[in-house]
């Protein structure tokens, strides 16, 4: 077992289509669900609100950490924070990096998020306890979204 | 879980992560993961290592949370404790479904 997540995926899409999809706030927010209050800014705290059907009373919050143009792009932010009475800012963060690579027949992306190991304890069993109350129900909405 | 919890001093699972990164000790938890307990000496049996290096490897396990130890007379006698693993991979099996799930939307996103 390893301390991070590895996704890749190829996309019938033009490197630069993706690259804007990932770092236009506006096009991130659409397919991630999250409206963003700004920009993204290297070195800035990103924020804003969840806009995932049974979770808009949770806050987007992430820092920027690299925008290199059709190759990185690249964040820290606290998964899981589900509790929003609780300031996150003080325990470790995952980093999140989106990797780009141009192919013949559109963009290869590969997402990392890692620093898992680091996580207090805490957050693996908030983990748990909140997939009693309604993951189900989510995986419903993603693929009613999805199919539509 | 409260036993397991208590000796999580540090407050994460870094001891987790690092305890599984090793050889030996995966060894050890595929030995012990039957759920019986067993001595060092049966434990030993097949690694070439000393008992000493088995002993060490043991430890660290313990202080993980992974295998609890049991005084049996003189001897000690280690058992696998489920839950640090178990709640670990949970924990990131979620986070990897709701990546799918994010990728998929960005699938149909950009492929239009």
């Amino acid at each position: 077992m390893q301390d991070r997540i590895e996704k890749s995926v190829d996309l019938n899409a033009p490197i630069a289509r993706v690259w804007r999809a990932l770092t236009d706030h506006e096009e991130f927010g659409e397919w991630f669900r999250v409206r963003l209050d700004g920009p993204f800014v290297v070195g800035d705290i990103s924020t804003g609100r969840i806009t995932y059907p049974g979770y808009e009373h949770l806050v987007w919050r992430a820092e920027v950490k690299a925008m290199e143009p059709e190759r990185l792009f690249s964040y820290t932010w606290h998964p899981g924070a589900v509790d929003e009475t609780f300031d996150y800012s003080s325990e470790p963060a995952t980093l999140v990096e989106f990797t780009l690579e141009a192919t013949d027949s559109g963009t290869h992306l590969v997402i990392v998020e890692s620093g898992f190991a680091s996580l207090p304890e805490s957050r693996y069993a908030e983990a748990l306890r909140l997939n009693d109350s309604g993951w189900t129900a989510q995986i419903e909405n993603i693929q009613s979204h999805v199919e539509y | 879980m409260s036993n397991t919890d208590s000796r999580h001093s540090a407050g994460n699972h870094a001891d987790v992560f690092a305890a599984l990164g090793d050889t030996t000790r995966l060894g050890l938890i595929a030995k012990l993961c039957d759920g019986e307990s067993r001595s060092i000496v049966q434990l030993a049996h097949n690694f070439p290592l000393t008992r000493q290096a088995i002993t060490k490897h043991l430890c660290v396990l313990e202080m993980a949370g992974i295998v609890r130890r049991d005084r049996i007379g003189r001897e000690s006698h280690y058992a696998y404790v489920a839950e640090p693993i178990a709640e670990a991979s949970f924990y990131l099996n979620q986070v990897s479904e709701q990546w799918d799930d994010a990728l998929s939307r960005l699938k149909s996103f950009v492929e239009v």
